[in-house]
């Protein structure tokens, strides 16, 4: 089966982009620019990713839809304002998760962005447990990218107006060339930007219009996975999957504060047992001395005995050496615990550290 | 003036009486991306061509450096352990890997010519 190809595709090309399959998708893994370079820009100006594997998925309903979302969700929709976005988990019974996602509140329902390796089963999953399936609806004629950086507030605002007054987590719709489209204060970089949801067919357009403005380029894949780990942020597939618990991943924020107190959704027995009588591991940061990079795969030892194992690793350009993310015995979860991984057979001092690696303020 | 071969794993090789010197190719480096990190062999060890010799780092992915030649490691370059983006700058002169004594010079026969390298590259892109 030959991959699909985002809206972008061709643009990607033209742009020097080179091409890698991604989740059932060709996407740019980087453009000429390289991945250092598109690394920094990000940090130091300004990015566009395309995000448009991604699953944007939406659910029309009143608040009937609220709880049967909410049994499967672990957020708490009473207390989401309209065009709020929070992130959380499609739980499985097993207490693990299903996949990752952030649900926004929109006036005629709920939109989720769903990770595109999982997008279809999460919709079957979903599907099933609405009472009405017809209200939910996986759009494929929609395009996202994400405009990610300290200089993404003042370029988008001079093409949206009204960009730059809302707050992260914030959406809302606006207008572009005569099309109602919706932005999110969000990323996936640890920087300041947005998230935008417009159709395939204004996509090219709105990208030159970002690119035709100084210190803004197009990022591919390569730098998405370097700022992410840098930002502490989960892959789903590597540092999340089926199998771990939120609380296993140290992502507790992701189950809303009252759902902690009832465990009432699927999985709720295992989380809530997780939390009350503790957990065998947890996902923790790990710095490495020198510059050695430890990746997926690598394990991890503390005097001898294997203690856990690498999920994501890569050199972090901003920090300049490598970030490294991975599972450990809780017993050696406490930051500054030290412990050997294994790189090539050889073992190399690291020492497990609090995420991020690095940090910026988002506006707030 | 000293001769230089290439591998089809991307590796040059050039000699100078019965020492190697070798590293990898502009071509491979423009495969790798940005290098931000360089392995290189210890003095005294002995591989035989094809073997895995040292390590090279982009920020996505590990890969090995073969020799392309058989015989004893004399010299690694520790520049490119210091400054791994040297190897990037200038793959086929200051960000050569290691030097090795040829044991079987007769290896050199079976690698390319600069020319015949070029000619491997274009009809073999990835």
């Amino acid at each position: 089966m030959s991959n699909l190809k985002t809206a972008l595709f061709d643009f990607h090309v033209s742009q020097g982009a080179k091409m890698v399959p991604f989740a059932g998708y060709e996407m740019p893994i980087q453009y000429s620019f390289g991945i250092i370079n598109e690394h920094d820009k990000v940090r130091a100006d300004a990015g566009i990713f395309d995000v448009s594997h991604m699953g944007q998925f939406s659910i029309v309903g009143d608040d009937s839809i609220c709880s049967a979302i909410e049994k499967i969700i672990p957020i708490d929709l009473s207390v989401l304002k309209m065009n709020q976005s929070k992130y959380s988990f499609l739980m499985n019974e097993q207490g693990g998760i299903d996949d990752d996602l952030i649900v926004t509140r929109v006036k005629n329902g709920i939109n989720i962005v769903l990770n595109a390796a999982c997008k279809h089963s999460d919709v079957k999953t979903l599907k099933n447990i609405l009472p009405n399936p017809d209200c939910a609806t996986l759009h494929d004629h929609l395009a996202l990218i994400a405009v990610q950086g300290p200089l993404a507030v003042s370029i988008l605002e001079e093409i949206v107006p009204g960009v730059a007054d809302l707050k992260f987590m914030n959406g809302g719709e606006f207008s572009y060339d005569g099309e109602t489209i919706y932005i999110t204060r969000s990323g996936y970089t640890g920087e300041d930007g947005y998230e935008i949801s417009i159709s395939n067919e204004k996509i090219i357009k709105l990208c030159e219009e970002l690119l035709s403005k100084n210190k803004i380029a197009m990022i591919g894949l390569g730098a998405r996975d370097s700022l992410r780990l840098e930002a502490g942020l989960c892959l789903y597939g590597h540092d999340l999957d089926k199998t771990t618990s939120p609380i296993e991943a140290d992502l507790m924020f992701g189950i809303a504060k009252n759902r902690r107190a009832t465990f009432d959704f699927v999985g709720g027995d295992v989380v809530k047992a997780h939390v009350e009588k503790g957990i065998t591991r947890k996902r923790v940061g790990i710095k490495l001395e020198g510059k050695i990079i430890a990746r997926e795969g690598a394990k991890i030892f503390q005097s001898e005995k294997e203690v856990g194992v690498v999920t994501s690793g890569c050199f972090g350009p901003s920090v300049g050496s490598a970030v490294v993310i991975g599972y450990v015995n809780f017993d050696c979860s406490e930051e500054g615990t030290s412990v050997e991984l294994e790189v090539r057979g050889k073992k190399y001092p690291a020492k497990i550290c609090l995420l991020p690696f690095y940090k910026k303020s988002y506006a707030k | 003036m000293s001769e230089v071969k290439y591998s089809k794993k991307h590796e040059w090789v050039s000699v100078d009486g019965d020492v190697g010197t070798v590293g990898i190719t502009k071509h491979a480096t423009e495969q790798l991306g940005d290098i931000v990190f360089a392995e290189i062999p210890d003095v005294g060890k002995t591989l035989t061509s094809g073997g895995e010799a040292a390590v090279v780092e982009s920020v996505k992915a590990a890969s090995d450096v073969y020799t392309p030649v058989s015989g004893e490691i004399t010299e690694g370059n520790p520049a490119i352990v210091e400054d791994p983006s040297l190897v990037n700058k200038d793959p086929e002169g200051n960000g050569w890997f290691f030097k090795i004594k040829i044991t079987s010079p007769d290896e050199l026969a079976a690698l390319m010519n600069k020319a015949d390298y070029e000619k491997f590259v274009e009809e073999n892109p990835s």
